[in-house]
């Protein structure tokens, strides 16, 4: 982390960039926030570790509108959602210098919890640049182990691989997560009757509490004015009725999203509830690839994705009415 | 608050024959809105419309609700009225309660709550319209005709007549289509070739026609009255203006043995060719597959000979581009390829052969000089076998369910013609039916039957199999007498079923022009608008829309161009209102709308805007209502809602769904 925090100083301090972009300490030791650095001496706070999962990418967009270059910090996988920002024009490539940081894999706190590791107060081995394998807790209940492993997010067991797509320069080394099929869990749900999917989405999003959360952490989520918070929409009223979050608010916004996402996982990673939203768009993911041929949202700038493009060769309504 | 007036029709047995049109009145009454309802044996008639008029003067009314047929048939009709007393087209609404609801019931219970709820929806609609105005547009006085066929020419010819610029593309290198390759043409008996060459110098010499041969169409923007097309001039590989049509070149030509299309690949023609005699243009085109000189880069005989130098290897594609005001599609058709058909022998015999080969082969002008042989072993054939409806009506997936129309006939005339011609050789024809409706066609038949002596066997030929000795031997039924027959055949016909010509399917989707699933045109109504396509400023000519004759397809070639001169005849058009609009405060300028936009519609600019206080430029959608046709596709594109249809809006369909499930 050293070397990272270094040149970001030099970037900084020779004025390639007016500002950074990148994570700072939270009140624990693993809850790294996202956070805007201005001056070299306030770098003494950047940190980079195992717990910084959150994509900066679409923080991009409110950066864009500053004077001057931003430097931002994006794991391989981030680059994904940079790059389909550059595609809807939402992003400035201009005013951003992106700094592609190595990930090898990030944490998730509550995969820790669930191995019951409580009231941590310390942890080692979840630097950037170290390759331990195991993580050790000191807790207020003593020392606790677990794998590096069995501690890391869902997104980085179907991990889309160490390559960042888009950047000016690269920091640090990546790391091969992936141990996992990415439609496992979609093709379970598949598997169900009509009425075993639907007390499954419904004993999943009875959770939600309309937090937002999720849709303020997407990057695909970047309208400037929500439908749910349009007062031109009879949606706003609709909110207030009880089984909207059951019944409509996820799926719609799996809809709005669908052929944009990049599978980012950002939606499950910060949802209080823990409800797995990232399986509505990878079943959106699913189809497309099943239907248009392998599509990766985000691979590349300026792509035009199989749902906003007509092909000859596309399927015809009839048969995915017919497939259900 | 709307006041509604909800008018429901019976349409005489129609709709009240299975919905209870009291109760749907009861019902409409009740909705939010609504102060008047009423129902009339026949809301379309004059005095139907009079009671729609005196109700919007009497009681004031803001909206109108018709409970009828499709808006398809009447939406016009009443709105003209609703406009008559006063109010705003655009504030009238139809409920389809007889195609989406009394045609498709038989149960007067279910159906009534169904057209309850319609009628709700409509109300629900109207609710939320607001009056529309429509614009203006102009129109360019040119058509274009897609295919040089009959049908291409006819239409051409028509409204060339009439005054107006026509430009013809065909694909091909010369103008003529299927026609041309026939050798006689049904019921008279006349010389096909006869009869279209001078329709085709009549084309070719007119002032107001421009012919495009060897040429595409590439790219079909803008709407009706306006459209701007691209087409490809393929390279012919010579200078028409040059050419003089001596043909030495062809002559000379050392690649000889190259199929030649226009003999159905019977016969063979050089690679530097002109399709066939009376081809126009009378220019040679090269085939750059088979030239040797495009293939080895040595050879140039042709360009050696020609004595106007005229050969030009380096010609490249070019594109055209051009606006017109109506387009004609006469893209005609193909035979189906026989290739499933494994029991007939087509692919395993060469004297197993497709009727439109047969003309080739009977043509003066065809690969064997009229002299009908087989093509195996050149002997002249003693039985001929006529299979009928090979691929047509046809329950299995390797035909067409249609019945193919032409056959029947054109089986009736090469019977008869070779009967005429070689008198002793048996002609045996395997029918389901014989379908003769037509001016003189039944009398024609039963000619062939009568007059020449052709043996018709109602029934379906099983197998047709090679013998060592060369013959055919034929195992079919005879339905009539119920039994089985083998006989020996020395020449087996088919009649393949016909298909639209494979290249309309892209030329429909770049006309947004709709097909159906056999892949022929759709018409705006089957009755009512048979040479229209649904996509205002199309019209359709030929085979294209549906199987038929040479006297059909003229005909439709004319009722085409009546159409479309009645179109170039206006100096404006009224444009629909319901276009799309932007809201540049929601607009998150992503492009998703412009790149879903089959219009080309919607443009992006940098704009200053005020969002509550917040002044800032940002990069928002602009729609262009000139080119919008009011799809909706933007708006179902635009995650933030930003797009709406004005006449169709967001809301407005949600009212109507939330009234549908209430």
């Amino acid at each position: 982390m050293q070397e990272l925090r270094d040149r970001v100083k030099e970037l900084l301090a020779d004025g390639t960039v007016d500002r950074v972009l990148g994570w700072k300490a939270g009140d624990l030791p693993y809850n790294p926030e996202a956070a805007y650095f201005e001056t070299v001496e306030s770098l003494d706070e950047f940190v980079y570790n195992g717990f910084c999962g959150a994509n900066l990418s679409k923080m991009m967009i409110e950066a864009s509108k500053l004077e001057g270059k931003t430097l931002v910090c994006l794991k391989p996988c981030d680059t994904y959602s940079f790059n389909q920002l550059i595609t809807e024009h939402r992003v400035d490539r201009e005013k951003a210098y992106i700094l592609g940081v190595g990930c090898k894999g990030k944490l998730d706190m509550e995969k820790v919890r669930a191995l019951g590791i409580k009231g941590v107060e310390q942890v080692q081995g979840a630097e950037a640049d170290g390759d331990a394998e195991h993580l050790t807790f000191q807790t207020i209940y003593g020392e606790k182990n677990c794998s590096y492993s069995a501690a890391m997010l869902e997104r980085c067991h179907v991990c889309k691989g160490k390559e960042h797509r888009i950047y000016d320069e690269l920091i640090g080394e990546s790391k091969e997560t992936k141990d996992a099929e990415r439609f496992t869990e979609v093709e379970k749900i598949e598997a169900m009757s009509p009425e075993e999917k639907f007390a499954y989405f419904q004993k999943e999003l009875s959770k939600c509490i309309r937090c937002n959360a999720c849709r303020n952490a997407c990057p695909a989520c970047s309208c400037r004015k929500c439908v749910f918070d349009s007062t031109k929409f009879d949606s706003a009223q609709k909110a207030n009725v009880d089984s909207f979050e059951e019944r409509m608010f996820h799926i719609i916004r799996a809809f709005h999203v669908a052929g944009r996402c990049t599978d980012c996982g950002e939606c499950s990673r910060v949802c209080p509830q823990g409800i797995p939203l990232h399986l509505f768009n990878r079943k959106f993911i699913k189809d497309i690839d099943t239907f248009y041929g392998e599509y990766q949202a985000g691979s590349e700038a300026d792509m035009r994705g199989p749902l906003v493009s007509y092909t000859f060769d596309d399927i015809e309504p009839g048969q995915t009415a017919e497939r259900g | 608050m709307q006041k509604i007036g909800v008018f429901v029709c019976h349409c005489g047995t129609n709709i009240a024959g299975t919905v209870d049109v009291k109760k749907v009145v009861e019902m409409a009454a009740k909705e939010p809105g609504v102060v008047h309802a009423e129902d009339y044996q026949y809301m379309c008639s004059e005095a139907g419309q009079s009671k729609i008029i005196a109700a919007i003067q009497e009681k004031g009314l803001t909206g109108v609700v018709v409970c009828s047929c499709s808006p398809r048939m009447h939406e016009a009709t009443f709105r003209k009225a609703a406009e008559k007393a006063g109010l705003n087209p655009y504030m009238v609404e139809i409920a389809n309660i007889r195609e989406h609801c009394s045609w498709i019931h038989k149960d007067m219970q279910e159906a009534t709550e169904k057209a309850v709820i319609l009628a709700r929806a409509a109300i629900a609609k109207v609710n939320l319209n607001a009056p529309l105005k429509a614009g203006e547009s102009r129109v360019t006085k040119r058509a274009l005709v897609i295919g040089g066929g009959i049908a291409g020419i006819q239409s051409a010819l028509d409204i060339a007549d009439a005054g107006y610029e026509v430009d013809i593309v065909e694909k091909t290198p010369s103008i003529g289509g299927r026609m041309s390759q026939l050798d006689k043409t049904f019921p008279t008996l006349d010389c096909s070739a006869c009869i279209l060459t001078p329709k085709m110098v009549e084309a070719a010499a007119h002032e107001k026609i421009h012919i495009y041969t060897f040429s595409e169409v590439e790219k079909v923007s803008g709407f009706v009255g306006d459209f701007t097309v691209d087409i490809r001039k393929k390279a012919r590989s010579v200078d028409m203006d040059k050419c003089t049509g001596c043909g030495v070149c062809s002559e000379k030509c050392p690649s000889k043995k190259n199929p030649s299309e226009f003999n159905r690949g019977l016969g063979n023609r050089s690679a530097i060719y002109i399709p066939f005699a009376q081809a126009i243009p009378n220019v040679p085109v090269i085939d750059r597959e088979q030239c040797i000189k495009f293939k080895t880069g040595k050879c140039g005989a042709c360009s050696k000979v020609c004595q106007a130098g005229a050969i030009d290897y380096e010609q490249q594609d070019e594109i055209v581009t051009q606006k017109y005001g109506a387009i004609v599609v006469a893209t005609g058709f193909d035979m189906i390829k026989l290739d499933k058909y494994d029991e007939y022998a087509y692919s395993q015999s060469k004297d197993v052969i497709t009727s439109l080969e047969l003309e080739r082969l009977m043509n003066a002008a065809g690969p064997t000089g009229g002299h009908l042989e087989r093509l195996s072993d050149g002997r002249a054939p003693k039985n001929i076998v006529f299979v009928q409806c090979v691929g047509s009506r046809c329950a299995d997936e390797r035909g067409k369910s249609y019945c193919s129309k032409i056959c029947c006939m054109y089986t009736a005339k090469h019977a008869m013609l070779i009967r005429d011609k070689y008198p002793d050789t048996n002609v045996t024809v395997f029918y389901i039916d014989v379908r003769t409706p037509g001016k003189n066609f039944d009398e024609f038949y039963r000619r062939a039957v009568e007059d020449y002596g052709v043996n018709y066997v109602k029934g379906q030929v099983g197998k047709v199999l090679p013998q060592p000795d060369g013959s055919l031997l034929v195992q079919a039924s005879d339905l009539l007498d119920n039994r089985q027959i083998k006989m020996e055949a020395d020449l087996v016909v088919l009649a393949a079923a016909i298909e639209p010509n494979p290249d309309v399917r892209r030329i429909a989707t770049m006309l947004t022009a709709s097909i159906d699933t056999n892949n022929f045109l759709t018409e705006a109504h089957a009755k009512l608008r048979p040479v229209e396509s649904p996509t205002a400023g199309i019209f359709l000519s030929g085979v294209c829309q549906g199987p038929k004759d040479i006297p059909e397809t003229v005909a439709q070639a004319g009722a085409a161009a009546v159409k479309a001169i009645g179109l170039l005849a206006k100096d404006k058009l009224l444009t629909n209102p319901c276009t799309a609009q932007s809201d540049e405060l929601l607009c998150n300028g992503c492009s998703q709308c412009a790149n879903v936009c089959p219009y080309g519609a919607i443009s992006y600019e940098e704009k200053l805007v005020n969002d509550h206080g917040i002044r800032e430029t940002r990069r928002v959608a602009v729609v262009n209502n000139a080119l919008c046709q009011g799809c909706g596709a933007c708006t179902v594109t635009c995650p933030s809602g930003a797009m709406d249809l004005q006449g169709f809006s967001n809301r407005q369909i949600i009212s109507e769904v939330d009234a549908i499930c209430r």
